[in-house]
């Protein structure tokens, strides 16, 4: 069998560009969500947000400044093909060495600090949190995501029994929606990882969000059960930036795994209306 | 940084035709009074940022009873850490963070005589509290919009802890920037009134 080899140098290439294209360019999915919600908007406050979030899109792109000031900390999602050899260093270093010069050469906003205790900026924004995988092949397939603080800051993580169910997971879905409010910038996008373990879960829920927005769940039973959630999120009232109504999520995500007897793990990652990212595969 | 007393202006804030009201720092106790929850406000003048880390330099000061880099009173701090401007360009995207995070700092910054604070999200109790034994308004920024949001700054100074990067207190000039009032100093809670209105069974 032969294997293909990639130098880190094109991995460290390949992150520097999505980061800055993250950052500026909103996925096309997001805008056409925001079109949608601009048809569907009772909220005249909320209309107003809705347009206004459009034209700073826009102007982002364009200008081609960070459409949040707060540019996230990166999360990447590497699948390396069992017949890649990667060469010339070592992958985390070459994923570093992309959002380092991404967010330094992309006038993006170093938010990272070296320690959660001391709190000093690394001043780059390194380091990256970073997901490998195994997976057949031979190509290397990198997904990022500039993931913002504010939001991430209401992401949760409940282990419910077995008894509680699909009810149980709805309303704990529901509960993260209205504890996440105006402070984590809706419109939201949720990804929720049901099953598993405890980090299991949590990795799902973040893997759940690079779905695309507006697209179903491949599974009838989660697709289900995702447009009732989005319509009861909905419900809520909370709207755009808080200020009243219709559109306080964009799209909810599901993603499941097999799980122990004893357990009925939920994560809930809870993504703003700056959903940023973006993959290539090598 | 000179410590001149701040003054409160006499003339009371003025209502475009377009509805929204018009502010220039800094604010009396009279004006903050005139602004109720839901008003969409355009502010010129100068505003003040600091977040996390600067707040956490800012309260030893306050306990102690030692000055502050900044005279805070009449004045408003905008909750921002800006992402780096081009050359060329003033400032980079410039939108709020969640305000919440301060709500440990903030009830002694406006008894201090801090007239605004802006933001996103919700306040804590004591927030609220302070706004109304104080008479001082939480206003809120559109989270997510810093690209736009940069049009209505003209000028940027960093005052204190450059160290902190962006994190460092900077004094903006700003024309025209938009905010909306979360909670005046009456009780008034936008988010509450939103879900309100918009709630359904």
């Amino acid at each position: 069998m032969t294997t293909r080899e990639v130098h880190v140098s094109a991995i460290t290439d390949a992150v520097k560009k999505l980061c800055m294209e993250a950052n500026y360019d909103l996925e096309p999915d997001m805008l056409r969500a925001f079109d949608r919600a601009l048809q569907t908007e009772r909220s005249a406050a909320g209309k107003q947000v809705l347009q206004i979030l459009k034209d700073n899109a826009e102007m982002a792109r364009t200008k081609k400044m960070p459409y949040c000031q707060d540019t996230g900390m990166v999360v990447c999602f590497v699948d390396v093909g069992q017949d890649v050899q990667v060469t010339g260093g070592s992958l985390t270093d070459a994923i570093n060495a992309g959002v380092r010069q991404g967010y330094t050469e992309g006038y993006l906003r170093a938010s990272i600090v070296r320690s959660p205790f001391d709190r000093v900026n690394t001043g780059d924004n390194t380091p990256a949190v970073i997901h490998p995988e195994l997976v057949p092949g031979a190509q290397i397939a990198i997904k990022v995501m500039a993931k913002g603080g504010g939001c991430e800051n209401r992401s949760k993580y409940k282990m419910l029994t077995p008894a509680e169910g699909v009810d149980g997971v709805k309303e704990w879905v529901l509960e993260c929606v209205r504890t996440a409010g105006p402070d984590a910038c809706p419109p939201l996008v949720l990804g929720v990882g049901i099953g598993g373990t405890f980090e299991k879960a949590a990795l799902l829920s973040k893997k759940a969000l690079f779905r695309e927005v507006g697209s179903p769940n491949p599974d009838p039973v989660l697709d289900g059960l995702e447009k009732e959630l989005l319509d009861r999120a909905n419900r809520l009232g909370i709207g755009p930036q808080g200020y009243g109504g219709d559109t306080t999520a964009f799209a909810i995500h599901l993603l499941s795994y097999p799980c122990h007897i004893t357990s009925l793990p939920v994560a809930v990652t809870i993504e703003c209306h700056a959903h940023r990212h973006k993959e290539v595969t090598l | 940084m000179p410590r001149a007393p701040a003054q409160g202006s006499d003339t009371l804030i003025t209502t475009g035709a377009d509805g929204i009201k018009d502010v220039t720092p800094p604010l009396s106790d009279a004006e903050a009074e005139t602004l109720r929850a839901g008003d969409r406000v355009r502010i010129t003048g100068v505003l003040f940022t600091a977040r996390d880390a600067a707040h956490g330099r800012l309260l030893p000061l306050m306990d102690a009873g030692q000055p502050l880099p900044i005279d805070v009173r009449g004045q408003i701090i905008y909750y921002t850490g800006p992402s780096p401007a081009r050359p060329g360009e003033v400032v980079g995207s410039i939108g709020p963070t969640t305000g919440g995070r301060m709500d440990k700092f903030t009830p002694k910054l406006y008894s201090l005589g801090l007239k605004g604070t802006i933001g996103k999200g919700g306040r804590s109790q004591p927030v609220k509290d302070a706004l109304r034994q104080h008479k001082a308004v939480y206003m809120g920024a559109i989270g997510g919009a810093g690209a736009v949001l940069s049009r209505f700054v003209k000028r940027v100074e960093v005052v204190a802890y450059d160290d902190l990067g962006t994190e460092a207190i900077r004094r903006l000039e700003v024309e025209g920037f938009p905010v909306i009032v979360i909670n005046d100093c009456h009780g008034g809670d936008l988010y509450q009134d939103g879900i309100k209105q918009f709630a359904r069974q």
